[in-house]
Order: structure tokens, then C-alpha cells, then sequence
């Protein structure tokens, strides 16, 4: 099985293809950054246009990585959603009309099914079952998943995701909107203990369920109350990861205690986070279980976790009809099924 | 005006204010970022009765809630052309009888109606202080 995997769903075009035989043989990503820069986030249209330019030339690249031809391919997986509908309808017309060009199966796929098994394409792989943290911008969630299509959603985010909460405290901070979180976590290394202190937010009530908004209220006040220098700003940086990644790793404490859970999986952008990657290091040590990371160009949005997911899928028999189906939205509590 | 010194005193006031709201009705919440926007919402929503969670729709940009009153809860944050709200369908949102609040709400560039009440929640030292003004035009 050759599984071509196409990630349209915001703004990076991904392409790969992943083999049964020999794992991922290509994989190619265009970022779409620059272009939508001047507008301070993603301007939807643009997104579209440009995964229209840049998607038919990445197959071929990436086929050409694979030393394959289109004739090989003997699947295709895309991101059905969620996300925006325009760019999303870019790749699910190009896979299904190239898969009844080829006559080979289409699957359409949950875009955070594909985070939550990205780790599973690293060589040190995590068997199933595992515990997951799923952590980005629009999500903060703990899942258990027992095999392929079977996950659990064990506690969520009740108001901000955790990438919401970094994103906009950055922004208190004066850093900006777009990738305010990468940055929050590099003026986070220039700071130093200090007197501020934030809270851990539902820490000391039994549940996995997370909170992130008082937090990010939180930050607001004492920002404001602040003196605007660069170590200040700094030091409350620190405070605030601090405070985000005590929160996270409390939780997954928590929950690996509770279901006996021997591996735990962290996925989606924050992930990416190397003071997160740090803390649960070291509670899985102490814990004696073990912890598994995408490497970071898996934590953000690539082809190869689609591509995967949809080998996984199409393996088990599962295929779509013709019908070219996206979705904008799509609950975590309906990631069971395909599309 | 009286000050909201806490988020229970900002449920408190949205539970009142739930009471003399019906559909169909457009409410903007203006604010800064923190200022209890959603926690204005959250209240509304808890005076209807609902117990789910109510999350920041910052993300997704759009949540609605299924009960016997139809409410709608919108958050342009992250909108940066408006265009994109009529890419998520957003006359067909506004075609039905709902309560709709809108956090954010000069991000859309003109694109929505003129809402039936515009609250502005003003951020105190002390509290917060939501200073609602009926802008339907006839």
C-alpha cells in the first residue's frame, strides 16, 4: 500500500506518502506565512487560492521524493476538516477527483485524528493503547485511545484551549497575534523567578477537564499593573508558561493515575513547547511510564500524520463514496468515525 | 451603574438580562481581551438552563446552542477579512429567530446588522462595568 496524504485545512499545503512496507517515503509542506503576513492572520480566500497553486506541484515533488509514479499510489487520505471550507474543498476535490482518476479508494479524514497519530510515524512508536494530550490552539484535550477509530474523550478545555490562552497573553504582551505562543516562550527564557505568581486553574477540584480563561484574565491584570520594561515582561512570560505547563502536566498526572495508562502521546501545536516536553520528561520518570513527542515539523499541521491516519484507515477497509465532502466543523466528540 | 466585582455578579447580570432578551435579537459585547465577554455569555446561557460547557468560540469563531431559545455565539477575534464570514454563512445565521451575541464585533467591517443592543463591559481596578445602549434603528 502507497497512501498518498493531503492536509489542506488551514494555511500549510502538505503533502506525503507513506508505504506499508517501508513508512514514510516523502513528505513536502508550503507554508503560506509570508503571504498572508501583511494581513496580521490568515485571509481565507488567499489560503484557498494558494493551496490551489502550490497542491497539484507538491504531489509531484513528493512523488519524485518517493521515486514513485501516480500509478503506485494505491490510496488517498485528505483532510475532511475541520477548518477553513474554502482551503478544505481544495483538497478534498483534488483527492477524490485523482482517486476516480486512478480508480483507487479515498478516505476523508478528522484533521486532529491526524495529530493525535503523528507520533505513531516516529520509530520509537507508541503502541496502543495510550493516553493522549491533545494541545494546540483551538484544542486542549486528554483522550484515551484504545486502537484506531476508538478514543475517549476524558476531559476538554471548558472555555479557552491552552494555545488560545499563550496566543492572546502574548498578545497583552505586545507580541503579536500570529505565532504570539512561540513567542511568549522565547521571552519566557529570558525571565527569571520573580514575584509574580499565576494560578493553576481547576487544579484542586477532582476531573480532567481544563480552564484557561481566568488565567489569560489573569495575565491581563497583572500586565496592566506592571512595570512595561523588557525583564518584567520577561519574567511574567516565564510565569505564565510556568503556570500553563504546571496546569497541563497536573492533569496528565492525573489521568495516567487514574486510567493506569503506561504511555502517554502529546500532540498538536503546543507540543511543540520545550518547557511542556521538559515537565512531562520528568514525570514520566517518576511515574515509570513513557512519553512520546511528533518531532516538532509533525506538531504543526504536515501531510504525513494525514497520509498515516488514512493508511491506518483504508488498511481496515474503510473507504468514502465519490461524494466531495468537507466539513468546517467538526466536534472532537465525533472523532470516532471517518468522514 | 453599579460595579460586577466578580464573575458570579457577572452571571448574576447576564440571568437579568436573559430575562428581558427574545428572539430574534443581535447583542454586541465589546471589550477588551479578559474584560468577561464569555463569561457574560456563559451566564446567559446557565439562566436558560443550559449546564454544558460554554466554550471561548475564539478558535472555531462561531457556537450555537440548541434550546428551547436558539442562541448563538460569535467570536471575530481572529477574523481579519470579512469576507470570510460570508465564506461561514453567515446570512443564513442571521435569518433565524435566535438570540445572536457577537464578541468583537468591529472586526466584520460593516458586514452585520445593526445590533439591538450593544454592551460595552469597561475593565475597573475594582470590577467590571457593562454599560448596555439600544442601537436598533427603524
Amino acid at each position: 500500500m502507497n497512501i498518498l496524504g493531503i492536509e489542506t485545512s488551514c494555511d500549510e499545503t502538505g503533502v506525503a506518502l507513506y508505504s506499508e512496507k517501508h513508512g514514510l517515503l516523502a513528505h513536502q509542506l508550503h507554508t503560506q506565512v509570508a503571504l498572508h503576513a501583511p494581513y496580521g492572520g490568515v485571509v481565507p480566500e488567499l489560503a484557498s487560492r494558494d493551496h490551489i497553486r502550490k497542491l497539484l506541484p507538491l504531489i509531484e515533488d513528493a512523488l519524485q521524493q518517493a521515486k514513485l509514479t501516480r500509478n503506485d499510489i494505491t490510496g488517498i487520505a485528505y483532510t475532511a476538516g475541520p477548518g477553513l471550507i474554502g482551503a478544505l474543498m481544495v483538497g478534498a476535490c483534488v483527492a477524490r477527483s485523482l482517486g476516480f482518476a486512478l480508480n483507487i479508494p479515498t478516505i476523508g479524514i478528522h484533521h486532529l485524528e491526524g495529530h493525535l497519530l503523528a507520533p505513531l510515524l516516529e520509530e520509537r512508536a507508541p503502541t496502543f493503547p495510550f493516553l493522549a494530550l491533545l494541545v494546540s490552539g483551538g484544542h486542549t484535550a486528554l483522550l484515551s485511545v484504545e486502537n484506531i477509530g476508538h478514543y475517549t474523550l476524558l476531559g476538554e478545555s471548558v472555555d479557552d484551549a491552552a494555545g488560545e490562552a499563550f496566543d492572546k497573553t502574548a498578545r497583552l504582551l505586545g507580541l503579536g497575534y500570529q505565532g504570539g505562543g512561540a513567542a511568549l516562550a522565547r521571552l519566557a527564557k529570558q525571565g527569571g523567578p520573580s514575584q509574580f505568581h499565576f494560578p493553576r486553574p481547576m487544579t484542586d477540584r477532582p476531573g480532567l477537564d481544563f480552564s484557561f480563561s481566568g488565567l489569560k484574565t489573569s495575565a491581563m491584570m497583572t500586565i496592566a499593573a506592571a512595570p512595561k520594561d523588557e525583564k518584567t515582561r520577561a519574567d511574567i512570560a516565564r510565569a505564565f508558561e510556568e503556570a500553563v505547563v504546571d496546569t497541563l502536566v497536573i492533569k496528565c498526572r492525573r489521568a495516567i493515575e487514574s486510567t493506569s495508562m503506561k504511555r502517554l502521546v502529546v500532540a498538536g501545536g503546543v507540543s511543540a513547547n520545550i518547557h511542556l516536553r521538559m515537565s512531562l520528561e520528568k514525570m514520566s520518570q517518576e511515574l515509570g511510564i513513557e512519553v512520546f513527542f511528533p518531532r516538532p515539523e509533525f506538531c504543526t499541521d504536515n501531510g504525513a500524520m494525514i497520509a498515516y491516519a488514512g493508511y491506518r484507515r483504508l488498511k481496515a477497509g474503510e473507504h468514502d463514496d465519490l461524494t466531495i465532502c468537507a466539513r468546517a466543523r467538526w466536534p472532537l466528540g465525533e472523532l470516532n468515525g471517518a468522514y | 451603574m453599579s460595579i460586577i466585582p466578580n464573575p458570579d455578579a457577572m452571571a448574576a447580570f447576564a440571568a437579568d438580562l436573559a430575562k428581558s432578551c427574545h428572539a430574534p435579537c443581535l447583542i454586541f459585547l465589546e471589550g477588551e481581551l479578559g474584560a468577561g465577554k464569555t463569561t457574560l455569555v456563559r451566564g446567559f446561557l446557565r439562566a436558560l438552563g443550559y449546564r454544558g460547557p460554554v466554550k471561548s468560540p475564539t478558535y472555531a469563531m462561531v457556537e450555537t446552542y440548541e434550546l428551547p431559545q436558539k442562541i448563538i455565539h460569535f467570536d471575530l477575534y481572529r477574523l481579519t477579512d470579512p469576507m470570510e464570514l460570508e465564506e461561514m454563512g453567515l446570512r443564513d445565521y442571521f435569518t433565524e429567530a435566535a438570540i445572536i451575541f457577537v464578541e468583537w464585533p468591529e472586526r466584520a467591517g460593516g458586514i452585520l446588522p445593526n445590533p439591538d443592543l450593544r454592551c460595552y463591559i469597561e475593565i475597573l481596578p475594582e470590577g467590571r462595568k457593562v454599560e448596555i445602549s439600544t442601537c436598533a434603528q427603524h
